[in-house]
């Protein structure tokens, strides 16, 4: 079959520049420079190029740079270049269309409609290098009433997760991404204070000395799940849904599925590990509640329990429903999140923006008095301390970073996870590029972005005259809409800008 | 414009509060002398006073003080305030006429029990029964506003200078153990007689200044829990926070301070175990409860007076104490005004409560010489 797919890429190497060193060669790992012997120089296959970026940052002499492929199909405002090779692609495989990372439609970014306020006069701002200024925040459930005899605490609160910044990784399954990329986290993670999460991949035996920061997944695969593995995690999460895809499930490749990931999911060498869409003694809101508990009893009630859901049409519902259930922390992921693969049609058209989401959520549990009793974390892509600011104000007590902490690791975006060749190290696991990600610069690398946001956010607090991350939670008035709707500002709950 | 209630206004301010720990009763004569110092801090657009023990003969009534913006206004009140309290006097509260007190609203009170057939048939404590008329009449009664509701205590406020309402309220013919006054410098024009400080909810009253920013996140909790902040000012969240923390949690004046103003992590860590454990939980649970941002509060109740400044103390007090009495203010000229020679007096640190309990609070002592109070005869 002839395809008729082009290129998406082309590659123009500055001859003036290159030497022929080859290095282009070696990192490839989509095998698209090769050296051509009959022209005595390094040319390059396009078709296979994903623009991962890696040649162009690793070549010494600065001599590629790779463009989007110049040529232009007939302009049509209907049929674009990119409906129309997906059907060229489709017709040609007869398969459902993969994707990595998040959604990348051009749907408005809420977060960049949202601006923050600032302190002027009639109360001074303040001044983080010089007052304390407090991110340290608890997440878990929270007593109606405090037991106190005689000026002292009669009855312990329910256990919590202590923060020292409102900013956890999310779940990434070891076999998604690879075990120096999760090292990196769960190293910056216990650095910083804060907690990284297994994902659905069992938590290797390296990652035991960072159970103390460790949020441990349990899906609807239930891989790697044993009594060690829930006793070692700090939190345990219930993983219904995710925000790349809602209500399907996942789908780990057998080639993926070597001996240390075989070993960690508890799954034979080479098979798929394919994790059902709906866990399967869940199917209803009182089945929950079951499973909650079942974790709770096998725990000893020692560590809050986490409920993951995408945000979908319905969330609020379903969210007041799942604090109802005993879930002490309830965790939503919006549309923009991302995942190692999903298929592309539903990564980009289900579920909702994680701004209405979290705005919904956060007035429905307060409309039935139930908010203080339960701790909200979003994500969905949270890509700057900024977004972090405005979705605390908008309610969350805390948000997790998935693509912004794989950005600090290298990722460069290529949204090729799924093809297991990342040639940074970070979503692969065949030995030769999992060893180009150093686990000490990860660790470096995740832990100063941290760091860097920390900063940021006690600066953008101070302005706000806050010293103090709680009082900034749920805090709208912190916040003004610019360029939105009535309704918009409505169900975000905030003002316009100027008013 | 937009009235106060409907927008949100921030403002400075300047307060004081006097009170005497043996319970001994006063004038309002020192109170009006204090506040008059701190003219400047205040621009002529808000006033007030609270005083605790001033009526003594009704102290088994809530005393209701309620600002009317006309006749009709008060009638159809009248008619709701028949149907759910018996009424044992009204009247309007007595002033004189001040050259400087202008559009003066319809200024009444009344004596009143709740019946108590009513109270059994919802299920209510009697004091809940008394927030929900509160927050019912504030919230969605047209131009009546109920700002006083506690017993043998009252507000008197208005738009003005503090000195100048205290004048047109005739203070000085009150006797009270505890005194607290406020003046206002409000960065807008409302002129609203409402919106003036004290704000007090049962006996709870609160003067301040300041302007906080953690406003909306302390006013999102507190609605969870059926207040009703209709008057979006900062001093209605600070009292409904102290009522919902001492009245409904059962804390201690202590306790409130380390949820209002909670010490900062860095001193938790040094706390012996038993207390940190405490703190933390306080901080855990209730963080949406601090108040952050600059602020100077007084807080009245029948006990006793509570003063309290942020966190790092973005706005003045000072205290002093001379015998019996202790006093509070934005500035020491202000305490100097009315004791010349205390005692002691210091500033006391961001965060840290000055607290004044009243000894035998269910006495108050009425000095033998003068009249007990005010009650239009």
């Amino acid at each position: 079959m002839k395809s008729y797919i082009l290129p998406d890429f082309t590659i123009e190497r500055d001859n003036t520049r290159c030497n022929n060193c080859r290095v282009c060669i070696k990192q490839c790992s989509y095998e698209v420079h090769f050296f051509d012997k009959e022209a005595a120089q390094v040319c390059a296959e396009e078709a296979n190029c994903v623009n991962c970026q890696r040649c162009v940052v690793m070549c010494p002499t600065r001599a590629i740079s790779i463009r989007k492929n110049p040529n232009q199909m007939r302009t049509n405002a209907n049929w674009s270049e990119e409906a129309m090779k997906a059907i060229y692609v489709q017709a040609e495989t007869g398969g459902i269309l993969l994707a990595g990372m998040g959604n990348g439609c051009s749907h408005p970014i809420y977060w960049d409609h949202i601006l923050l306020n600032a302190s002027q006069v009639t109360n001074p701002s303040i001044d983080p290098l010089r007052e304390p200024m407090e991110l340290k925040t608890f997440l878990g459930r929270k007593p109606e009433k405090l037991a106190i005899k005689n000026g002292k605490l009669k009855e312990s609160i329910p256990p919590n997760l202590e923060l020292e910044v409102p900013i956890m990784f999310a779940a990434m399954s070891f076999g998604a991404i690879s075990l120096n990329a999760i090292k990196s986290l769960a190293w910056a993670a216990r650095q910083e204070g804060t907690f990284f999460n297994s994902g659905e991949g069992g938590l290797h035996s390296d990652l035991y000395e960072y159970g103390k920061h460790a949020v441990v997944q349990v899906a609807s695969g239930r891989f790697g799940v044993h009594a060690r593995y829930l006793e070692e995690g700090a939190a345990i999460e219930i993983k219904i849904g995710q925000g790349a895809k809602p209500g399907i499930g996942g789908h780990l490749p057998g080639e993926k599925v070597g001996k240390e990931v075989s070993e960690t999911r508890m799954i034979p060498e080479g098979s798929d590990a394919i994790s059902p869409a709906p866990h399967h003694d869940i199917y209803s809101i009182e089945d929950l509640r079951q499973l909650i508990y079942s974790l709770k009893e096998a725990t000893n009630y020692e560590k809050p329990i986490i409920v993951k859901v995408a945000a979908v049409h319905n969330i609020a519902a379903i969210a007041s429903g799942i604090a109802r259930a005993g879930a002490d922390i309830i965790a939503i992921d919006g549309y923009r999140g991302g995942t190692g693969a999903a298929p592309l049609r539903i990564r980009d058209n289900v579920g909702i923006p994680i701004e209405f989401a979290l705005a919904a959520v956060d007035s429905r549990l307060r409309e039935e008095g139930i908010r203080n009793q339960v701790s909200l974390v979003i994500s969905g892509s949270i890509r700057n301390s900024a977004d972090v600011v405005k979705a605390i104000a908008l309610g969350a007590d805390a948000v997790t970073i998935g693509t912004s902490a794989l950005i600090a690791l290298g990722c460069h975006m290529c949204q090729k996870c799924y093809a297991g060749k990342c040639s940074w190290g970070i979503a692969t696991q065949d030995p030769n590029l999992v060893k180009r990600l150093n686990p000490q610069e990860g660790q470096r690398k995740a832990a100063n972005l941290l760091q860097a946001w920390k900063h940021e956010i006690k600066e953008m607090l101070g302005g706000m005259g806050i010293n103090a991350i709680e009082s900034l939670r749920g805090n709208r008035l912190m916040l003004r809409g610019l360029d939105l709707t009535e309704k918009e500002l409505q169900v975000l709950g905030i003002k316009s800008v100027g008013e | 414009m937009l009235r106060e209630g409907q927008v949100r206004i921030p403002s400075g301010c300047a307060i004081s509060g006097i009170m005497n720990k043996k319970g001994k009763c006063f004038n309002g004569g020192d109170i009006i002398n204090s506040i008059a110092v701190m003219h400047e801090r205040s621009n002529g657009l808000g006033g007030g006073f609270a005083a605790y023990g001033i009526y003594p003969d009704f102290k088994e009534y809530y005393a209701f003080h309620f600002f009317f913006d006309n006749s009709s206004n008060k009638e159809k009140t009248e008619e709701i305030l028949q149907q759910q309290f018996i009424v044992v006097k009204s009247e309007p509260i007595p002033t004189r006429k001040v050259s400087s007190i202008k559009d003066v609203p319809l200024i009444w009170r009344y004596f009143v029990q709740p019946k108590s057939k009513l109270i059994r048939k919802i299920n209510l404590t009697e004091d809940e029964y008394i927030i929900r008329f509160v927050m019912t009449v504030n919230s969605e009664l047209e131009g009546a506003y109920l700002f006083s509701s506690g017993k043998n205590m009252g507000v008197f406020k208005g738009v003005g200078y503090p000195e100048d309402l205290g004048d047109f309220y005739r203070l000085e013919e009150y006797q009270g153990y505890i005194w607290t006054a406020h003046g206002r410098f409000p960065t807008n024009t409302p002129g609203w007689w409402g919106g003036a400080h004290p704000f007090a909810l049962l006996d709870c009253s609160v003067v301040h200044n300041g302007e906080i920013s953690s406003y909306e996140a302390n006013r999102r909790f507190l609605e969870m829990y059926g207040y009703k902040c209709a008057l979006q000012t900062d001093t209605e969240v600070i009292a409904y926070i102290f009522d919902f923390l001492k009245r409904r949690q059962g804390f201690s004046p202590e306790m409130i301070s380390a949820t209002v103003a909670s010490p900062l992590w860095q001193e938790i860590q040094k706390m012996k175990p038993s207390e940190r454990k405490l703190v933390q939980a306080i901080r855990a649970v209730y963080g949406s409860l601090l108040v952050n941002g600059p602020f100077s509060i007084l807080v009245g109740s029948k006990e006793g007076m509570i003063a309290l400044n942020d966190r790092i103390k973005l706005r003045p007090s000072v205290a002093a104490t001379k015998d019996d009495f202790l006093y509070v203010a934005s500035e020491e000229a202000a305490i100097r005004a009315v004791c010349v020679q205390p005692d002691v007096v210091w500033a006391p640190r961001g965060g840290e409560p000055v607290v004044g309990i009243v000894e035998d609070m269910t006495k108050p002592k009425y000095s033998q010489r003068e009249e007990k109070l005010a009650i239009n005869s």
